[in-house]
């Protein structure tokens, strides 16, 4: 018997699983292992719009997936930007694609940072290391509405000044009058005379409304709980707070649980979660 | 460092480590303070020295450094306006521990150890109260200390 064709909507729909292949038009190096590619598609294919803090399974051809948050602008979807630290051989084999590489992407998946509900309020963002990239999108978004929004506070902190990212944008943020951004390292030798200190010692001085604010935070988990305990010092209450979190993935569609946290699945309900809606998941004491 | 032209330009009592304070303790220690400012790359204060005052920062910043022997000196902190540096005048022996360098222009106003511990003794209850404020920035700073040491960006 002869296959018989599907209609031509469902064979127009793209496999969930299969990826739409991008080639690298721009690679710059962050830091020693870090880098931003800016990806546009290998063929014809219509924009790719996203939202704040969304991510892709991006797809090194022989190697394998890794998921990663976009880092670029979403009035601009005509590329898409992922920045990428090499933490093992999917990372890594994405870290070292040149210029005309092919990368497979898949997405754009899971939950974004809620701007409609941060609208007319105050806003934090806090980053830790590599936590600025999912938060860029965000703060691309408030900026280019800026009316929109109440103060905005950027805290960004990372271990010393080699490991900060976007460094140049990061001087022009500075300099603006309609945000305060801080940055801070861990440690730094002379050379450097920007703040020493973690990123939970900036949020006392923060110059917002607590009761009026809501304050995204990504970073790695430890930086998470500890800057949450220091907003909640400051006034704020933990369900004022979201979090981008991170778990292992393999499929990004809620299918095979391997991100699993609780009854939530981080590719579907997450990556961005309200902290009250998550905390007792992460401070489960290691068995 | 240069002692400053107006002399009590700035007030104890409006320094963030005397707001909240019962009525009076910052008017009564105001006749101890000094005031300064530092340029930048001026050293405040130097480890193993005799750690002889209280030093309450109102603009500026400093970074507290680590000075070692076989290699480059390492910043572990910096504070700004609002920030006091030392308790070690108070702890035996009195010595700072680390350097203290102005990174920016910095205006202070400084308590010499021996009159203002002087003047806790002789008021005890002022003396409470000054210690009630000093606790939680030594326990602040030790909870960063512990902090740094977990690596906060580790994963
Ligand atoms: C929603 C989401 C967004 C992400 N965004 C980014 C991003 O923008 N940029 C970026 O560089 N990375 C990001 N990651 C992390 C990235 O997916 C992992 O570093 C990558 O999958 C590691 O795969 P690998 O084969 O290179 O390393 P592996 O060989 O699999 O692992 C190397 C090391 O990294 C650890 N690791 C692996 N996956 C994760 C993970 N998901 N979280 C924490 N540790 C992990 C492993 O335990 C191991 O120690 C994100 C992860 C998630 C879930
Ligand atoms: S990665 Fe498969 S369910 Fe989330």
């Amino acid at each position: 018997m002869a296959a018989r064709s599907l209609p031509p909507a469902a064979e127009e729909m793209p496999s969930p699983w299969a990826p739409v292949p991008f080639r690298v038009a721009q690679r710059t190096a962050e830091t020693s292992d870090t880098v931003t590619l800016v990806l546009t598609p290998a063929r014809d294919a219509p924009e790719f719009p996203f939202a704040p803090g969304q991510f892709n399974m991006l797809y090194a051809f022989g190697v394998g997936e890794a998921a990663i948050s976009i880092s670029g602008d979403p009035a601009a979807p005509g590329s898409l930007v992922h920045t990428v630290r090499t933490a093992g051989k999917v990372s890594g084999a994405l870290a070292a694609a040149g210029p005309g590489t092919i990368v497979g992407v898949r997405g754009p998946y899971g939950s974004a940072w809620p701007l409609a509900a941060a609208e007319g309020k105050d806003v934090v963002l806090v980053a830790g290391g590599l936590g600025l990239p999912p938060l860029r999108p965000a703060l691309y978004t408030m900026l280019a509405d800026r009316g929109k929004f109440g103060r905005i506070e950027v805290i960004y902190g990372a271990r010393t000044p080699k490991d900060l990212v976007f460094y140049r944008q990061v001087q022009e943020w500075r300099a603006r009058t309609d945000l305060r951004f801080q940055t801070t390292v861990d440690a730094a030798d002379r050379s450097w005379y920007g703040d020493v200190g973690l990123v939970t010692a900036r949020v006392p001085d923060l110059r917002v409304d607590p009761a009026n604010t809501v304050a995204f935070l990504c970073g790695p988990e430890v930086m998470l709980k500890f800057t949450v305990q220091a907003l909640v010092a400051k006034g704020m209450t933990e369900d004022q707070v979201y979090v981008s979190l991170e778990r292992n993935m393999k499929c990004a569609i809620g299918l095979c649980g391997h991100c699993q946290l609780g009854p939530e699945f981080v590719c579907r309900d997450g990556p961005v979660f309200r902290y009250s809606d998550v905390r007792r998941y992460l401070t489960v004491r290691e068995l | 460092m240069t002692a400053a032209p107006t002399p009590g330009a700035l007030r104890l009592a409006e320094h963030r480590f005397f707001v909240g304070a019962p009525s009076g303790l910052a008017d009564r220690l105001e006749p101890l303070a000094v005031e300064r400012s530092y340029a930048f790359g001026d050293t405040l204060v130097r480890e193993g020295d005799i750690a002889d005052r209280f030093v309450l920062i109102y603009e500026g910043k400093v970074a507290l450094e680590i000075v070692l022997p076989d290699r480059p000196s390492v910043t572990i902190q910096t504070l700004g306006g609002g920030d006091v540096l030392g308790w070690s005048w108070l702890v035996p022996p009195p010595e700072w521990w680390l350097d203290a360098r102005a990174v920016k222009r910095t205006r202070t106003l400084e308590l010499p150890a021996g009159p203002l511990r002087a003047a806790l003794d002789a008021h005890p209850d002022d003396g409470y109260a000054f210690l009630l404020r000093l606790l939680p920035v030594v326990a602040q700073r030790l909870d960063h200390t512990r902090l740094q040491l977990m690596d906060l960006h580790g994963r």
